[in-house]
């Protein structure tokens, strides 16, 4: 099954699962207070969704690693590598 | 070591048809490169350099695809520094892309491991004993450098390219659950036949062609370890990235979410 299948899969039973519950098409009363909840709820899942996604985001941005060692060596290391290529017989 | 040199003689992994103890393990780095006159002498240098010091019988093949600044002459001269044993030249007429250069490079690999980078100095050799270290610690298939976990990073990014690529990141890994956490990433190694049987499946282009390796071998149940690495972009000057490329990507990636 393609990844998007699988998401139409559990969109479509979540769905209709929550479809079912708010309409009261199993013949299942529920308090009303818990219908006001779940009618709510796909609302609420989707921001939070987005709040988690851009905390994690952002989170993720401001933990980048920066590797100024890594440059630095590497500069040191070119300059290393030019005179010891031009000993060896390079012409650049 | 002697529990790998053991495992090697005793137990076979259900991939590998021929055991081959530590010793006989060749690693052949290919190397595409076009325009690449000033870096590649540095990289090939830096290469030796991480290979002579750990001790890993090492082929670098360069495959130049008729680069009009004088590549193919720096490369020539660079065989005869080294050596046509460790130096190996394949060129090719004209500029045809990374895929068909890497099926153009291996099919001219005599190691048993192939280990593919950029030739631009963003990756660096030293990274690549670990990847053998970590290749034989977890007989992983693949072993792909990470710039998004442990200590791995980028030097020379401003704010607007982290946020573009994290965040392009977040969707790969909620899309696509890949099980490795850079996708993007193209400084890997790989079983040589792992190779083989994933190029000929991937279709795609550029940096969504990395990403495709990754998933067609976890579709193939091949494992994949990682080494976090740094990535230097443009050790001189800024690294910049196109509407273009973006769009692209965006479009790879929704693909592959609905054909795998």
């Amino acid at each position: 099954m393609t990844k998007l299948a699988q998401w139409l899969w559990g969109l479509a039973l979540l769905g209709s699962t929550w479809a079912a519950l708010t309409t009261g098409a199993l013949g299942l009363e529920l308090p009303l207070s818990c219908r006001e909840v779940l009618w709510s709820l796909p609302a609420y899942l989707l921001v939070s969704a987005g709040c988690y996604a851009l905390g994690t985001v952002g989170y993720r941005v401001a933990t980048f690693h920066d590797c100024e060692d890594a440059a630095r060596e590497l500069r040191s290391q070119i300059q290393e590598a030019r005179a010891d290529l031009a000993r060896r017989g390079m012409r650049f | 070591m002697a529990s790998g040199e053991a495992s090697g003689l005793y137990t076979r992994s259900p991939r590998e048809p021929e055991p081959r103890t530590p010793r006989q393990d060749k690693y052949s780095v290919l190397l595409p490169t076009y325009n690449e006159r000033e870096n590649l002498p540095l990289i090939v240098w830096l290469l030796v350099k991480s290979f002579s010091e750990s001790g890993f019988n090492y082929e670098i093949i360069i495959i130049d695809d008729g680069s009009p600044d004088g590549t193919r002459d720096v490369a020539e001269q660079l065989e005869k520094i080294y050596g046509s044993d460790k130096i190996l030249l394949r060129p090719r007429e004209q500029k045809l892309g990374l895929g068909t250069a890497y099926i153009h490079g291996v099919k001219h690999a005599t190691g048993n491991y192939v280990i593919i980078m950029d030739a631009d100095l963003s990756h660096h050799p030293k990274f690549i004993p670990e990847f053998i270290r970590k290749q034989k610690e977890g007989n992983f298939d693949i072993v792909s450098g990470t710039r998004y976990k442990g200590n791995g990073g980028v030097y020379g990014w401003d704010l607007k390219r982290k946020i573009i690529s994290r965040g392009a990141n977040f969707i790969t890994q909620i899309l696509l659950r890949p099980g490795a956490s850079d996708l993007t990433g193209s400084f890997r190694l790989y079983r040589k036949e792992v190779l083989q049987k994933l190029i000929e499946k991937c279709v795609s282009k550029g940096y969504v062609f990395q990403m495709e390796m990754i998933v067609r071998a976890r579709q193939l149940n091949y494992t994949v370890g990682e080494v976090p690495i740094s990535f230097v972009d443009r050790v001189y000057g800024e690294s910049k990235l196109g509407g273009n490329e973006i769009v692209s990507f965006l479009k790879g990636l929704l693909t592959l979410f609905a054909t795998t």
